[in-house]
């Protein structure tokens, strides 16, 4: 499946400063849809290369970073349950705080 | 006396300051003087306006002829005119600002371009809450403050800016830190709230006070080359904590002072932030709630994405929620977030005070000739900006790899001293970092390893002024 992943906040210094990334993601074995819980998995294997606690925090995101699919917060479809589909866009961004 | 530079430059700074003064005196009785004029010739009948109107007069101290029921005095009319020519704002929306209050914590990054046009648009009484003074390194994107105020409370300094904007309308200057012992008292003074502060704590503190007051809180951080908007808590929607439950790790709240910010950027997000204040003020348009601004400057890209809205289970505006302002006054926000409410960086006791020497020691076995090595573990990034004479460049994050490096310019110092054993000696910028080095070649067996207290810092303090800081 093919997807556009986005790091932005500072998440992107964990994935060697690059921001966006198409990638093309395979379907767990046996299963017929890819999960954001999939994803996610898929993420901290592939693309996470240091700190993957400042990405994660079990099975999930670590608190302060909002997860947008298509531009919509995850949280309005079902966060990792959520279902993705071919092209869909995944914004992870770390809140800041600077100012 | 001293014959030059020492005493001078206070002297100059004063009157620098005082010229600054008379200035602004003198254009607020020039300013003063038109206003009697036109008051004078536009009703000369009545007595002359002694309160402060904040351009919103009752309507029987205006003109007697004109009909004029929305009650803006001439002046006004005249100063806000292009607002009040735009269809989408007019009479109305202009009559709403200047009856509003707002308030505007941090005249930083985000609240210099914020307090400027909340003050030249218009807003009836504007607060402006800061305990910190303008530095040198603020200059560069708080753009509210002057050399002139270098030294100088923030407030004080950004009053005074938006009095010459802006004489018209009420600044109230709040020269303290916001804590739980005063947010309640202050912000209860205003209509809505701008978040122009730059730390976690701050930001659950300010948005569960808004929660208890019923205070819409406009939203605004950056850092880097990114930038964040939002609103909370208005009419329903979302306050800061049914979006972040949970704080943040310390280790992924970034402060400016550390990671550096381009100066436009929390000026962009700032405009932003008086515009959303300026629309809930005004109530026009639709507030940027239930959605948030992304701003990536590098890439010139906005993204404006649909957030959750407000969450049941919210331990503080949610359904079932107990929180009141008894328990807000209660709660400790630097424990809750694990970081502390200023941005002054923390201060590490890692290290046995037989590892550790002082920047004054460091120079006096520098003199003797000591045979040693000193290295510095910032990152290069930081070593590329200003760096000691001789030292090595090996940031913490790489020491693990590059321990044969040290080994070696060991062995080349106890060559050319006449002792055996050279010192190792590490510096950072503050003292931190330096620590956790020294703790970790120690257990490496580096057995000399010495941190300087108080890293580049220090030695700029206590050793060489004139070694530049940033």
């Amino acid at each position: 499946m093919h997807l556009t992943l986005e790091f932005g906040g500072g998440l992107e210094l964990l994935c060697e400063s690059v921001k966006i990334h198409n990638v093309n993601v395979d379907l767990p074995k046996g299963a017929d849809k890819l999960s954001m819980r999939d994803l996610l998995a898929w993420v901290r294997t592939n693309l996470i290369k240091e700190r993957p606690e400042m990405f994660m925090k079990g099975e999930s995101v670590r608190p302060g970073v909002l997860v947008l699919v298509n531009d919509c917060d995850w949280e309005l479809s079902g966060q990792l349950d959520t279902t993705l589909e071919e092209k869909d866009l995944v914004v992870f961004i770390s809140t800041l705080h600077g100012g | 006396m001293e014959s030059n530079g020492g005493g001078a430059s206070p002297i100059r700074r004063e009157i620098e300051t005082l010229k600054e003064e008379r200035a602004r005196i003198e254009q607020r009785i020039s300013f003063l003087e038109a206003q009697l004029q036109e008051e004078a010739s536009l009703a000369p009948q009545q007595q002359q306006n002694d309160g402060v109107c904040n351009g919103f007069c009752p309507s029987e101290t205006s003109t007697v002829d004109a009909n004029l029921a929305h009650g803006l005095s001439a002046d006004s009319i005249y100063r806000y005119s292009r607002h009040l020519l735009l269809p989408s704002f007019g009479v109305k929306a202009q009559s709403n600002l200047l009856k509003s209050s707002i308030l505007v914590v941090g005249a930083g990054g985000l609240g210099s371009p914020a307090l400027l046009y909340l003050a030249a648009c218009g807003v009836g009484r504007l607060g402006i809450v800061d305990h910190d003074v303008v530095e040198l390194n603020n200059m560069h994107r708080q753009v509210i403050h002057t050399e002139a105020y270098i030294g100088q409370p923030k407030v004080k300094s950004a009053a005074a800016a938006c009095r010459s904007i802006n004489s018209t309308i009420q600044i109230v200057e709040h020269k303290q830190a916001l804590r739980t012992s005063n947010a309640l008292e202050i912000l209860s003074q205003y209509d809505i709230v701008v978040d122009a502060t730059d730390n976690a704590p701050s930001r659950y503190m300010i948005s569960d006070c808004c929660v208890v007051l019923g205070k819409p809180l406009v939203s605004g951080a950056a850092l880097g080359l990114e930038g964040q908007l939002t609103v909370y808590n208005y009419k329903g929607g979302p306050c800061y904590r049914c979006l972040f439950p949970t704080p943040p790790p310390t280790t992924a709240c970034q402060r400016c002072s550390d990671s550096g910010v381009l100066g436009v950027v929390p000026g962009i997000i700032g405009c932003l932030q008086a515009l959303e204040a300026i629309k809930i003020a005004s109530d026009i348009g639709e507030p940027l709630s239930g959605r948030m601004l992304l701003f990536d400057a590098l890439s010139a890209r906005i993204r404006i994405v649909k957030i959750r809205g407000r969450s049941l289970q919210c331990e503080v505006c949610g359904e079932n929620t107990t929180f009141n302002q008894q328990q807000f006054k209660e709660l400790d926000y630097e424990k809750f977030t694990q970081s502390p409410l200023s941005t002054s960086p923390p201060k590490l006791k890692l290290l046995a005070p037989d590892s550790r020497i002082t920047s004054k020691e460091y120079k006096e076995r520098i003199i003797s000739g000591e045979p040693h090595v000193l290295v510095d573990v910032r990152p290069e990034l930081h070593y590329k900006i200003v760096s000691m004479p001789n030292s090595l460049n090996i940031p913490l994050a790489s020491l693990v790899t590059r321990l044969p490096e040290i080994s070696s310019a060991l062995k080349e110092q106890e060559k050319e001293g006449t002792r055996s054993g050279a010192n190792l000696y590490v510096i950072c910028r503050r003292g931190n970092d330096s620590q956790r080095a020294v703790d970790y070649l120690r257990n490496k067996g580096f057995d000399l390893a010495k941190d300087i207290v108080g890293g580049l810092e220090s030695w700029a303090n206590d050793v060489d002024p004139n070694f530049p800081m940033y």
